[in-house]
């Protein structure tokens, strides 16, 4: 039996048999790992309040056969509170959490980076410190760019002359110059690439005053972006409310 | 694997929540190994299950008839309404003794991760039970975990616009845990202490 002990976030809990929980934690130097909470459910669990989606933990597991073992668990940031209580919160939050899901695929491959982008865009979420589309939009931007996808809002995503363009294609990875711009390409505002641009870089002076309608477009853009490199839709990306 | 019919049992089984294939596994040779009127005993009971359990067409809990006890019950309040996620937790609640009214039965919470959205739950039923102005309390018993609550946020946002009194069960409840799981003391008291949740 080999115990190890790392920080996580809880992206998903499933019920098992009668009382057990099976969690897939985001670890942040174990990659993803898929562990079960054993008797969680039941209210005499010191544990169950803190293997719930969104919770960012201290957590010791051991190695089982096929599923490790949750054997401790402290809590380091009670976001599942704060985001069950407002439902915008909690479907941005949802869609985040399954979007680390879908591009961390193999299990206990450290990904240090992804780790780092969900725990602090939850964080900013639950502390409510930007419109939860923008922190959701930032944080599908980061997360598709350490995936390798970075996409790109200034210059030409494929010939890399300088911007601004005008035309943005998803499928040439972002803005593109007159020359490379495919047909069907669109062409939105230029205010909803500098937007977007400032969701990437975390420039939040800047995002935080985009005005609604840059920001509906931005999120159309950024869905299609997702949509185009996860190879299954995004199941929560619909149920995401745009206040 | 094994040779046809086995494989086919121990295949069923394994789609059963909770039952993973080494489960299965066992269930099935112990099934094998079992008296045949023991196994006719459980045939018999999956169909009648089937055959004769439906569910309640006003509050979506498991019944007998068309309408379910509770609803057919005359002794009991019209006026209250307590909602929650499935049919086992309508009998964790009438355990406690501690509630008169009727129920609704959502048949699950909000969880967009597993595609369960608003649409995919009795929740226009449950509004169409609000219509006639009979109700005027609604009391949301979804379970202490963050997609029962985000369920009752959800359900709350809709509710006391109408003008109703809507309630949740006092915290008390272990969070994280089943409303199932609740003991009768437990979940009485966060009936007695529900708190009303406003705009
Ligand atoms: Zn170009
Ligand atoms: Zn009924």
């Amino acid at each position: 039996m080999s115990l190890y002990r790392d920080e996580a976030v809880v992206l998903r809990a499933q019920k098992l048999g009668e009382a057990d929980r099976i969690v897939t934690l985001l670890t942040r130097h174990h990659g993803k790992v898929r562990a079960v909470g054993k008797g969680v459910r039941r209210t005499s669990s010191r544990f169950g309040s803190r293997l719930e989606p969104f919770m960012l933990i201290d957590v010791q597991l051991y190695t089982g056969r096929s599923l490790d073992v949750v054997t401790q668990v402290e809590t380091l940031g009670s976001f599942a509170q704060v985001i069950g209580r407002d439902y915008g919160l909690y479907t941005a939050g949802a869609a985040m959490l399954e979007t680390a899901d879908r591009l961390v695929e193999a299990e206990h491959e450290p990904s240090v980076q992804q780790f780092v982008l969900l725990a602090s865009a939850l964080r900013s979420l639950a502390g409510r410190e930007h419109a939860a589309g923008l922190v959701l939009d930032a944080y599908l931007l980061r997360a598709l760019a350490v995936a390798g996808w970075a996409p790109s809002f200034i210059d030409c995503a494929r010939c890399g002359a300088e911007g601004p363009h005008r035309s943005f294609a998803v499928g040439s990875g972002g803005a593109v110059c007159s020359a490379c711009r495919p047909p069907g390409a669109a062409s939105p505002a230029p205010e909803t690439l500098v937007l977007l641009a400032a969701l990437l870089s975390g420039t939040w002076e800047v995002a935080d005053a985009s005005d609604e309608r840059h920001r509906r477009e931005g999120n159309g853009l950024v869905a299609a972006f997702l949509q185009f490199h996860l190879e299954r839709g995004l199941r929560s990306l619909r149920m995401v409310e745009r206040v | 694997m094994y040779e046809g019919a086995v494989q086919d049992l121990i295949d069923e089984l394994g789609r059963l929540p909770g039952v993973g294939p080494k489960s299965a596994q066992r269930i099935a040779f112990h099934l094998l190994a079992a008296d045949p009127v023991d196994v006719r005993r459980l045939v018999d009971a999956l169909t009648e299950v089937k055959a004769r359990v439906q569910f309640c067409t006003v509050c979506g809990n498991v019944s007998q008839e068309e309408h379910c006890r509770v609803c057919r019950d005359p002794r009991r309040s019209n006026e209250v309404i307590c909602v929650v996620e499935e049919p086992k937790d309508v009998v964790a609640i009438e355990r406690t003794r501690e509630f008169r009214g009727k129920y609704h039965v959502l048949g699950g919470a909000i969880n967009p991760i597993d595609n369960v959205g608003p649409d995919d739950l009795r929740i226009s039923e449950l509004m169409s039970r609000l219509a006639d102005g009979t109700v005027t309390e609604v009391i949301l018993a979804t379970d202490p975990n963050v997609e029962g609550e985000a369920t009752s946020t959800y359900l709350a946002r809709l509710l006391v616009p109408m003008g109703l009194r809507v309630t949740r069960l006092a915290s008390g409840l272990p969070v994280g845990g089943d409303l199932e799981y609740a003991d009768e003391v437990t979940l009485g008291r966060a009936f007695e202490g529900r708190r009303q949740i406003s705009a």
